[in-house]
């Protein structure tokens, strides 16, 4: 070992400066993207930008069908993966005991998690466009999205219900509850602001994918009106028009809108799961 | 008249047999000691009577316990009754992160009682008889976790009381307490007993001699002697419940 030749003392001071190091260095990362990413971007955003349909492919005018697009297969992805995600985890920590089909279904979790997003969009072309016939659209988009934030919304939920603690479930049960009626009623409510944090992962990771989506929502630069209308997402439409070649000014503005949608999605649940933790909590 | 009647009882978690053999009445309106060393199943032994040791697998047990005199392992015994009329305060205070208030109406609202007017008073009958009303009527809507040890005890037993049971289990409601919050306990047992049967586990001899009217003393799983609290203290029949009380071992 290498600090057998150096003091405790300096060994300490040597390691504690390269945690604050690998600390700092993160968020000097993060600031750099998305500093850059606003900086270039706001030079094209304003109102009209924010709210208007783009004109020639997107050279000029704005991204309103975009933002439109990215909310509807955000929100479907949600209401699909979130109630799954979250009744498998309450599965496999209530109803269940270890066994063979628990680690099964707990493989397969991790393996659909590791699925590169490519793949998921492929699976969406042939099952839901082609084989159910939804044909390209933002509910086919949203469907692939949903698939892919199972994964997270699981894990994380399993997680923070299996943090709930015991005495809270015996205390029910003794009360005379059934099984159901303490997990409705004491380990929801109480591991509500773990899953709700593993939702908006799963639905952070959902608005940021283009590879996902890009056979399955078509690329309609239209306001999609129903959920059979095809779209394009921001990170899909960023992506066809740096590929393209058609405006990189233009993607840098969507791409900040993008990161602007994630940053208030962030933010606004971060604040309101300190403000019920702190109630449920009594602090 | 007897409220509980345990005949027999043998307890095994897989293998390992916990309980053997444990015969007890246990009178109505009374309260009970179980005392004796760590891992002697008292606790067990308690839990076996409001069926939490269902939830632990392996758990397997021979014998009858009868309440009222109707037992209450028959494949016809609904569980959840039981658990209604067989309330439990356990060891470590645990109130639900919630408000006080839907702390105590929690038990009402699950056995689907929802009339506002009754739920409010219910739940401060109940604040009232657990001792705790006047320290937190003006704080209902406040988190339960915000209060001390011994409120969120009192809580607890308010909660189990709010439902009306018959019977209170006591898993050493005490241990986790500083002695002021633990005389406050002790006092509320003997405000209840009047209307509950209790059966209280503690490792605290003195408590034993102060609350209960009768004391099993448990010793690796069998119950060593049982009887009316100051003959079993004054004079032990058992040489090793002797032991036990002067101090010898456990």
């Amino acid at each position: 070992m290498l600090f057998r030749f150096i003091s405790p003392k300096t060994s300490q001071k040597i390691m504690k400066t390269v945690f604050w190091a690998s600390g700092i260095l993160t968020i000097i990362i993060l600031i750099i993207i998305i500093g850059y990413i606003l900086l270039e971007g706001m030079k094209v955003i304003n109102l009209e930008f924010l709210l208007s349909n783009p004109v020639d492919s997107g050279r000029e005018g704005g991204i309103f069908p975009m933002i439109i697009s990215s909310l509807y297969v955000t929100l479907i992805s949600g209401l699909v993966a979130a109630p799954l995600g979250v009744g498998a985890a309450v599965y496999l920590t209530e109803y269940s005991r270890e066994g063979h089909v628990i680690k099964l279904i707990r493989f397969g979790a991790e393996t659909l998690a590791s699925i590169p997003s490519i793949v998921f969009g492929l699976f969406g072309l042939s099952f839901f466009v082609v084989f159910l016939g939804l044909g390209w659209s933002v509910l086919s988009g949203g469907l692939v999205l949903a698939l892919m934030a199972l994964p997270t919304i699981f894990k994380v939920a399993e997680v923070s219900i299996d943090a709930v603690p015991e005495s809270y479930r015996e205390g029910s049960l003794a009360l005379g509850s059934t099984k159901w009626q303490t997990v409705y009623r004491v380990v929801l409510p109480a591991a509500a602001p773990g899953i709700t944090t593993g939702i908006i992962l799963g639905m952070a990771r959902s608005i940021s994918e283009a590879a996902a989506i890009l056979f399955a929502v078509g690329a309609a630069i239209t306001v999609p009106i129903s959920i059979f209308d095809p779209g394009r997402p921001l990170p899909l439409h960023l992506y066809i028009m740096a590929t393209e070649g058609i405006s990189l000014e233009n993607a840098y503005g969507t791409a900040a809108v993008l990161v602007i949608i994630v940053l208030i999605i962030t933010i606004v649940t971060n604040t309101l799961v300190e403000r019920y933790q702190k109630k449920m909590m009594g602090r | 008249m007897n409220r509980i009647e345990v005949e027999n009882l043998n307890v095994y978690f897989d293998e390992a047999h916990i309980l053997k053999d444990v015969n007890i009445k246990i009178p109505n309106n009374t309260v009970t000691s179980l005392i004796g060393p760590s891992g002697c199943g008292k606790s067990t032994f308690i839990r076996t009577l409001n069926r939490m040791n269902d939830l632990i697998s392996g758990f397997r047990k021979e014998g009858s316990i009868f309440l009222d005199g109707n037992e209450i392992y028959e494949p016809s015994v609904d569980v959840v009754e039981l658990r209604k009329k067989v309330g439990m305060v356990f060891q470590k205070p645990n109130p639900f992160p919630k408000s006080i208030f839907d702390n105590v109406a929690y038990g009402l609202k699950v056995h689907g009682i929802n009339d506002k007017d009754v739920v409010e008073e219910r739940v401060e009958e109940s604040l009232k008889s657990a001792a705790l009303w006047e320290e937190v009527k003006d704080k209902l809507d406040k988190s339960a976790m915000g209060l001390s040890g011994g409120q969120q005890q009192r809580l607890c037993i308010a909660r189990t009381i709010a439902i009306e049971p018959e019977v209170i289990l006591m898993d050493e409601p005490c241990s986790a307490l500083d002695p002021i919050s633990t005389t406050k306990i002790e006092d509320l047992i003997h405000k209840l007993k009047k209307e509950y049967t209790i059966v209280i586990v503690t490792h605290n001899m003195q408590q034993a001699t102060r609350v209960s009217k009768y004391t099993a003393f448990f010793l690796h799983g069998e119950i060593v002697e049982s009887g009316r609290t100051e003959k079993l203290f004054m004079e032990p029949e058992d040489k090793r419940t002797e032991d036990y009380i002067t101090g010898r071992f456990g």
